[in-house]
């Protein structure tokens, strides 16, 4: 027996009308502070190496090229504009992520990037504070950073907590067999996931700044109160999360030397290495301008608006519809 | 056999938990943006009925279970064991022990036709339509003309089952029965 097909979209007219009135906000908002809107492909040559992102192939093949990604974020490829000279730049994407699926999840998705250049990871969260509450109409954020949003939710310092206490601080979920892959930030996402994020941004939103430097990504490293952390930052409202920012690294041996670090992991836990951008590589060697950067889930900032729980209803055509 | 990665976790999925059957009921993914997912399941354990939570990383699997749902008919009970045939035509026989019958036993009528779970080819559970047809064996005498409203009185059905109906009900009538509840829905016909 077949189900018949749905083909009636699973968002309501106000939710598309919503997200209409969400584009023209965040157009609106660019243009009156000047930065530029462009567009990058979201078919591209290369994928991304991080090990807790998979692409999805594509079997393009057209003169000449054959093969590619569909991209997880147009990240590369604006810092290759932006290496150009664009100056400052945002970009409403359509990226996709391959297995990413749930209430709040859809393996394609709208995404919002800009990055400014000048800024730093604080003028940058700033700016994010401006686009959101004026969205939201919802008050200003506090900041929390990384080590006291764990200490205060979750009583464990992840700056000092032993691999050992940490994993048998997860043994309420996981089994050891199933903790001995995870690693110490794995286990540290799991806490944050399981226990902290739930309880984030409930009276008002809140900025989770300061991240340990193994969670950096391509976010700069400094150091703070003795240890060393990443200029990366995260919103969340109502225990949702809705975008990552990044006082830029603009280092081109150490981007390689992510990279390479990235493809060490995806062999040791079974995903294949990823083939660097080269080109994305060159762009940093001729300079990518200082500047932040940050991506944020549009489809979640309008089930804020909303007060929807599950990204469906703010979906034309999620992907089981598509 | 078949196994189940965390990509093809969904509601209905009946897989193998520490040696048991087992039917997902929820499966939730999450995952920080920059991070590690993770899937955190509900599922039923289909031997003792109770709910277990597990937490799984993105990538690991489940072995499948060999768990099949089929329409048969009641036939008879030998007392030890209550005898079903498939439907479709094949007169194949499966026999269902206590365990496995359960609670179904008081809504067991010969000729109907129940879902039979099935793991590893034996039945495991049984289960009654969500309405059976049962008549009425004994009850307290009716009451004529106390139709509208109030008052009910146990009746004892032909399977032994008894259920609360309203008080004009008499014996050999035929009551609908909602086997979810337990709760009388309306007469069938009157003898």
């Amino acid at each position: 027996m077949t189900d018949r097909p749905v083909w009636q979209p699973s968002a309501s007219r106000a939710a598309l009308e919503s997200r209409a009135q969400l584009l023209a906000h965040v157009r609106g908002f660019f243009s009156e502070r000047r930065v530029l809107e462009v567009e990058t492909p979201v078919l591209g040559r290369h994928g991304v190496t991080d090990v807790n992102l998979d692409g999805i192939p594509s079997a393009v093949d057209a003169g000449g090229v054959q093969g590619g990604w569909l991209q997880t974020s147009p990240e590369y490829h604006m810092k290759r504009l932006l290496a150009a000279g664009s100056g400052s730049i945002f970009q409403i994407a359509r990226v996709f992520r391959n297995g990413e699926r749930g209430k709040r999840h859809n393996p394609e998705f709208s995404m919002l990037e800009w990055y400014r250049v000048g800024f730093d990871d604080q003028q940058l969260m700033r700016e994010v504070a401006d686009l959101v509450c004026g969205w939201l109409e919802c008050s200003p954020p506090v900041t929390l950073s990384y080590r006291e949003a764990m200490q205060s939710i979750a009583g464990i310092d992840p700056m000092t907590i032993t691999d050992r206490d940490l994993e048998r601080y997860c043994e309420q979920w996981l089994e050891p067999e199933q903790l001995a892959g995870l690693g110490r930030d794995g286990c540290l996402d799991l806490v944050m996931s399981f226990v902290v994020e739930p309880e984030l941004g409930r009276e008002q939103p809140v900025f989770i700044n300061r991240y340990p430097a193994s969670q950096a990504a391509l976010a700069r490293i400094s150091e703070h109160q003795g240890f060393r952390v990443a200029h990366r930052f995260e919103l969340y409202v109502n225990g949702l999360e809705l975008c990552n920012g990044y006082w830029e690294l603009t280092d081109p041996a150490d981007q390689r030397a992510r990279f390479a670090a990235d493809n060490r992991l995806r062999r040791a836990s079974g995903k294949p290495e990823m083939v660097i951008d080269d080109a994305f590589l060159a762009a940093l060697d001729n300079g990518l301008p200082d500047c932040a950067g940050v991506a944020l889930g549009l489809d979640r900032l309008l089930m804020l608006k909303l007060g929807s729980t599950d990204i469906r209803d703010v979906l034309a055509f999620p992907i089981e519809r598509a | 056999m078949a196994s189940y990665s965390t990509n093809e976790f969904r509601s209905g999925l009946k897989v193998l938990l520490d040696g048991d059957p087992c039917i997902m009921l929820e499966n939730e993914f999450v995952k920080p943006g920059k991070g590690q997912a993770f899937n955190r399941v509900k599922l039923r354990n289909l031997m003792t009925n109770r709910v277990w939570e597990r937490t799984f990383k993105s990538g690991e699997s489940l072995e499948a279970a060999d768990v099949v749902e089929q329409d048969m008919e009641y036939l008879y009970t030998d007392g030890e064991f209550w005898h079903f045939m498939l439907t479709d035509g094949s007169f194949e026989q499966y026999a269902a022990d206590a365990k496995a019958v359960g609670d179904t036993v008081k809504w067991l009528k010969e000729q109907d036709v129940y879902t039979v779970t099935l793991y590893n080819g034996a039945p495991l559970t049984v289960t009654p339509p969500n309405f059976v047809e049962l008549e009425v064996v004994d009850t307290d005498p009716g009451m004529k003309g106390d139709t509208a409203q109030g008052g009910s009185k146990p009746a004892t059905l032909s399977t032994g089952a008894v259920v609360n109906v309203p008080l004009f009900i008499t014996i050999g009538e035929v009551l609908k029965v909602d086997t979810r509840s337990g709760e009388y829905v309306n007469r069938v016909k009157s003898s």
